[in-house]
């Protein structure tokens, strides 16, 4: 048992230091007073930075726009995502291992590249606005509108939702469809009954998972939303780095965590304990 | 022997192009002759390449990246391989406690994780130190390896260190004869995940980095929101070379589809 304590100590002692005692100073700092002459009051107690998140227009609309745009991400992912982690669960070999991480090694490379990549597709004459022009249009502005956000999220997030998907969808038994089409069921009845209710667990868990991460994106909508377009990682960044409120910014922080951990450990719950129920456990 | 029809793979060829243009993008405007991003280019080039090499602030910012990465991700491996085998194989309170903890960094997202440890370096005197980066590092990559050493260590077959437990292997000879080679696989993706994890990260790196320990992410992430030119096409295609390098590699230890979907 101490041997327990003892192989853990090098990893426990970096989590207490680096991982659990800042994330206790920064929600001590959120409640510091600040002052733009002095700076941080570390003796000075107040909500006011708590208040004006909930009162103040400026971050109203911000947690507005981090909450559709995450909202809207997830949707195009699960629209996107589970379609194609079927197609990609019916495809023979090789082609399923090719297509698989062919899809899903965007995951591994820096998602700055990737930003870059999406700001030379849809800048103004980028190859997205030729199509437009080549086919007749007018030149649209895409890049640092909420559309450029969303687009390089859903790429960012995608492998996200496929890799869930594709989990559940490794536990699908084949003959269960095929017993039911043989039965005289339709491809679509074969959809809703037996392939629908077995990808849901790994569709919530995806869900939950790309939700928490575009809530909390930066570098997309720093490179892609613009100096105008901000969601709320842009706006901590600007409060610790250009307005140097980091008490604010704290306060800021420290919603967006527990934001994030009561959507993570409800929706766990949820999953959990709808999937023991309808096992009968 | 695919049972998709028509429509599927068309829906699967875009699904295909969209995860694959912007990259595609990249690595075609890196090799433009031009001053400007424009695409289809007139030819081919190596003139950006040469301006990144003529570009001290990036190739310091790229030497800081790889040390910073290649010993984050050692010390990570040091500390999750014990983690693991103490979570795989004792019972101890507080167990679970702990591999919660070490798991965290995944989830708990990135921004803050980087504005609490500017707090604390702040309120230490040392933000902006090497060091500290490192340590940072060290944290939010642990858990990648500490997944697939557990993966492996939770699936050996213990009888062969019982053998030679009882035939008097001493502990540490236990461990570098029989438990290491079994969870080789695990140890070695695991510290090749957390190297790519750690070569990429920006979000935490920006608020903890100084101009001089700057990474290469950060450099690139700053440069971009400052100017666009085909330089910085050309840093993200050597970017996505040399990640597709370790992704190989990866793929070779440990086998990448395993690491992306789990499979085993």
């Amino acid at each position: 048992m101490s041997r327990g304590y003892l192989l853990s100590l090098p990893a426990l002692v970096l989590f207490f230091g680096l991982l659990i005692l800042p994330l206790g100073l920064t929600l001590v700092l959120s409640f510091n007073v600040f002052d733009y002459q002095v700076g941080v009051k570390a003796d000075e107690w107040t909500f006011a930075h708590y208040l004006s998140l909930f009162s103040d227009s400026y971050f109203y609309e911000i947690f507005w726009r981090t909450f559709w745009i995450s909202a809207v991400v997830t949707l195009l992912c699960v629209v996107i995502g589970v379609p194609e982690a079927y197609v990609l669960s019916r495809m023979g070999t090789p082609w399923r291992s090719i297509f698989l991480i062919l899809i899903l090694t965007p995951l591994l490379i820096s998602v700055v590249v990737r930003a870059f990549g999406w700001s030379l597709l849809l800048g103004a004459d980028g190859l997205v606005n030729q199509v437009i022009q080549a086919l007749g249009g007018r030149p649209v502005k895409l890049l640092y509108t909420s559309f450029a956000v969303i687009i390089a999220l859903v790429h960012v997030m995608l492998p996200f939702m496929i890799i869930p998907v594709w989990t559940s969808l490794q536990k699908l038994d084949p003959s269960a469809e095929q017993a039911a089409l043989s039965l005289g069921a339709s491809q679509a009845t074969v959809m809703r009954k037996i392939v629908l209710p077995q990808v849901m667990p790994g569709v919530l868990s995806g869900t939950l998972i790309v939700f928490g991460l575009a809530a909390s994106s930066f570098a997309i909508p720093g490179l892609l939303g613009g100096r105008r377009l901000k969601m709320v990682a842009t706006v901590v960044y600007d409060q610790y780095l250009s307005e140097l409120n980091w008490p604010m910014g704290a306060t800021i922080a420290v919603v967006l965590l527990l934001v994030n951990l009561l959507i993570m450990l409800s929706w766990n719950r949820m999953v959990e304990g709808r999937y023991k129920k309808s096992l009968g456990v | 022997m695919s049972r998709n029809g028509p429509l599927a793979l068309g829906f699967h060829g875009l699904v295909v192009l969209f995860m694959m243009a912007p990259l595609v993008v990249v690595c075609l405007v890196a090799f433009t002759p031009e001053n400007t991003l424009s695409l289809p280019t007139s030819g081919f080039s190596l003139r950006w390449f040469r301006a990144v090499f003529e570009r001290a602030d990036f190739i310091h910012a790229f030497y800081n990246s790889l040390v910073l990465a290649f010993v984050a991700a050692t010390l990570a491996t040091l500390i999750a391989v014990p983690a693991a085998l103490a979570i795989s194989r004792y019972q101890f309170p507080g167990r679970n406690f702990f591999s919660a903890l070490f798991l965290s960094p995944i989830i708990i997202p990135h921004l803050v994780l980087g504005v609490a440890m500017l707090r604390l370096f702040a309120l230490m005197g040392v933000n902006g130190s090497f060091t500290w980066l490192m340590l940072a590092h060290v944290v939010i990559i642990t858990p990648y390896v500490l997944r697939l050493v557990l993966a492996a260590a939770i699936g050996i077959d213990r009888s062969a260190e019982q053998a030679a437990e009882s035939l008097g292997a001493s502990r540490f000879t236990l461990f570098r004869k029989i438990t290491l080679p079994m969870i080789l696989p695990g140890v070695a993706g695991g510290w090749l995940l957390a190297f790519i994890n750690s070569f990429d990260e920006v979000t935490l790196s920006i608020f903890v980095s100084s101009p001089a320990t700057q990474t290469l992410p950060v450099r690139m992430y700053v440069y971009a929101t400052e100017s666009i030119d085909p330089m910085m096409a050309a840093v993200s295609a050597l970017v996505i070379a040399l990640t597709a390098a370790a992704m190989i590699l990866l793929d070779r230890v440990y086998g990448l589809d395993r690491v992306l979907v789990g499979k085993h």
